[in-house]
């Protein structure tokens, strides 16, 4: 009997071993990518359109990468950082994938960061999250973000908005660290420049009922800042307009985008006109945007009318952790310090221009600022009115000064 | 104690009305408004747990259902009342077919039927996501129950709200009248009594189960494209109006339709206030409000002690 259980111990020693070798002999064939987007809670139809955005990356590659077939591993979350976090455990330490790429939504990036230093072995390329804090507060040294973030994106809009006369304006926005940082790019300059913002609503991500905080808007302002995303947009949108207000809007990058202006029903036009910015826009007019958008329009047919944001930013963000492969000619060893180097020095023309990182791994771009516009087809598109290039973390302030205004929070920066 | 906590919402209720009496209206009609679709996708749940024992937890997948097949029907036909027909016909059918071809298989089982209904929704969720994509849906119901109506002193208010109201009281009455009037609704309450005994007596308690089942389940569908007009419809939905139900006859007594109505109406105005009065925390409201029932009146405000 002991004799036995001893011989069937080994055995599965052995089982054990050979498979081991087993997994080493196919890593050297196929490189498995983690994959995670938001398929559930409000950002459904962005995190599916990430998904495209990554899925392109990789077809315009032949699925390969470096010599080596790209294997992706898909993940799903709801927007909510814990869940972000065991979706990534399960790929990390489940499927051992050796490159993961995601989340999507801000407060998830900051928690996946946390994650990330326990798994110095696994390098991590953010998926479209937003939040400053990520990459600036405490960053991690195998976590990559190739875009620019929430604050970024909104650099330039302030001055747009006092251009249009909105001289005060009343604020509603989700209450975590994406529409914290968006905020915080609108102000900065609209605050400094003269502008107010009379009052703030931060609502629960996911709120459905606007109802209330419609009620709450005071009448004496010259316009709205609304920065939700996704079907919260789309419900405050329509109980604002079903409510009576007429104020003009201003969107914060995702308030207005692909996801938002294609929901399924009747249109509504009354968002023509409404300005936001982004790190792209639909009507982009250089030669890499258009291929991005007619490879997207050929490979999606259940897409949308032009690629959203997520799917633009996924891409982006797999297109990069590809081409490190591609310089490093797939060798992953040595814990992925020559892929890292590989990372950080890389640069490249993107769909919406060139995408390369700071010394903490954060993306530098240029924002568009865009009005919603009808376009000849009859679908809402954006259209760029202009760009402002070559934005850093600090929003074009110097270290000094942003560090003294401090990151975006509920009462950071103010001015009614 | 509860004279203590009336007392307080008296008083802050006065605080609100002196302070801005607009904004306190508007919320109130809000959180009750927000109470009537609560109510129409709760009272199913109620209904079914009332009869059956049975804890439904994929009924937030028939809401989610309804709306879209309502969506399709409404795409297709260009009328929103053959949506609100095709929503609640389309999870009625679902719900008699679950009835019938699964639950009557696990009857008295509770974990078994509980583990079920939760892997059911997960997979109804999957398949939904898959056939109608992450987009967010919204109905597009007839002008004329779309726009404002003035009302004195908030001056307008939106006309949809109230029509929801109005819907929301018409299903209470008419379920009223359908369990205590009707010879189905006799059976179902004798069967809420003693299922033994009504069988006994030669009723064919396994067709009053799948009427049950059907209303109910329709009621959710019906709840998913009214619901859908006055939001929006996209995945997740499903889990926010199970939770939302759950809440709701916690609060208001499992299997009580007059409690159904109570608990919908104050987690309405809880989370509207909430909203209005201190957005940030506001979420905390409804929970708190679920914690002191189940402190002090485990079996809900209008439930009988089990």
């Amino acid at each position: 009997m002991e004799k036995q259980r001893r011989r069937f111990g080994r055995s599965i020693i052995g089982a054990a071993v050979a498979l081991a070798f087993a997994g080493a002999v196919q890593a050297q064939e196929v490189i498995k990518i983690g994959l995670l987007a938001t398929l559930e809670g409000p950002f459904a139809a962005g995190g599916q359109d990430g998904m495209r955005g990554a899925e392109l990356a990789l077809k315009q590659k032949n699925g390969m990468a470096g010599g080596k077939k790209i294997e992706f591993v898909k993940g799903s979350s709801d927007a909510t950082p814990d869940k972000a976090v065991n979706a990534t455990r399960k790929l990390v330490e489940q499927d051992k994938v050796q490159i993961m790429i995601g989340p999507l939504s801000g407060d998830e990036g900051i928690a996946v960061k946390n994650y990330a230093k326990s798994q110095p072995n696994v390098t991590f390329v953010n998926g479209s999250s937003g939040a400053q804090a990520t990459t600036l507060v405490d960053p991690s040294p195998n976590f990559f973000r190739f875009h620019t973030e929430g604050a970024q994106w909104m650099v330039g809009l302030g001055e747009h908005a006092l251009g249009k006369g909105y001289k005060k304006m009343y604020l509603i926005a989700e209450d975590y660290g994406f529409p914290y940082s968006q905020v915080q790019g609108f102000m900065a300059s609209y605050c400094a420049k003269g502008g107010h913002i009379v009052g703030k609503s931060w609502v629960p991500l996911g709120t459905k009922d606007y109802a209330s905080v419609v009620s709450k808007i005071p009448s004496d302002i010259d316009a709205v800042l609304v920065v939700l995303g996704g079907a919260d947009a789309v419900n405050f949108l329509t109980q604002y307009e079903q409510a009576g207000g007429d104020k003009p809007m201003v969107g914060g990058t995702i308030t207005v985008d692909q996801t938002v202006l294609n929901y399924k029903g009747k249109r509504r036009d009354s968002l023509i006109g409404t300005p936001s910015a982004g790190p792209m826009s639909d009507s982009l007019d250089t030669a890499e945007w258009k291929k991005f958008v007619a490879d997207y329009k050929a490979n999606f047919k259940d897409g949308f009318p032009s690629p959203s944001l997520f799917a633009y930013l996924y891409y982006v963000s797999t297109r990069s952790a590809l081409e490190g492969l591609d310089a490093v000619k797939g060798d992953l060893s040595g814990n992925q310090v020559k892929y890292r180097a590989a990372l950080q020095k890389l640069s490249y023309k993107g769909p919406a221009g060139e995408v390369h990182i700071d010394e903490n791994r954060n993306g530098v771009g240029t924002t568009y600022i865009s009005e919603v516009v009808k376009m000849p087809d009859g679908t809402l598109g954006n259209k760029v009115i202009k760009s402002v290039p070559n934005i850093s973390q600090t929003l074009g302030l110097s270290k000094a000064e942003f560090q003294k205004m401090g990151l975006g929070s509920r009462d950071v920066p103010n001015c009614p | 104690m509860s004279v203590l906590g009336v007392a307080a919402v008296l008083a802050l209720s006065a605080w609100g009305l002196v302070d801005d009496p607009k904004l306190f209206i508007r919320t109130a009609l809000n959180g009750i408004t927000l109470a009537a679709l609560y109510f129409v996708v709760a009272s199913g749940f109620t209904l079914v747990f009332g009869l059956m024992r049975n804890v439904n937890l994929a009924h937030g997948s028939l809401y989610l259902l309804g709306a879209y097949l309502g969506f399709e029907v409404g795409q297709w036909t260009g009328s929103w009342l053959l949506a609100v027909a095709a929503g609640f016909a389309g999870s009625a059918l679902v719900g008699a077919v679950l009835q019938v071809g699964i639950f009557r298989h696990m009857q008295g089982q509770d974990l078994r039927q509980t583990m079920f209904t939760i892997g059911l929704s997960i997979v109804l969720a999957d398949l939904m996501l898959w056939q109608w994509g992450g987009e967010i849906y919204q109905f597009d119901p007839p002008e004329i129950i779309y726009g404002r109506l003035p009302m004195p002193l908030i001056k307008v208010y939106p006309t949809y709200r109230l029509v929801l109201l109005a819907i929301a009281i018409v299903i209470g009455l008419v379920l009223w009248w359908f369990l205590n009037r009707t010879r189905v609704g006799m059976m179902i309450r004798a069967g809420v009594d003693d299922r033994a005994m009504l069988a006994a007596a030669g009723v064919n308690v396994q067709a009053v189960f799948a009427i049950t089942f059907a209303v109910g389940a329709g009621l959710a569908g019906f709840g998913g494209v009214v619901g859908g007009t006055a939001l929006s419809i996209s995945p997740g939905e499903d889990v926010r109006y199970l939770l939302a139900s759950l809440v709701v006859v916690i609060v208001g007594g499992m299997g009580s339709i007059s409690g159904a109505a109570l608990g919908a109406l104050l987690v309405g105005l809880a989370e509207q206030f909430g909203l209005a009065y201190a957005p940030t925390y506001g979420v905390v409201f409804t929970f708190v409000i679920m914690v002191l029932v189940l402190a002090f009146r485990p079996q809900g405000l209008m439930g009988r002690a089990a």
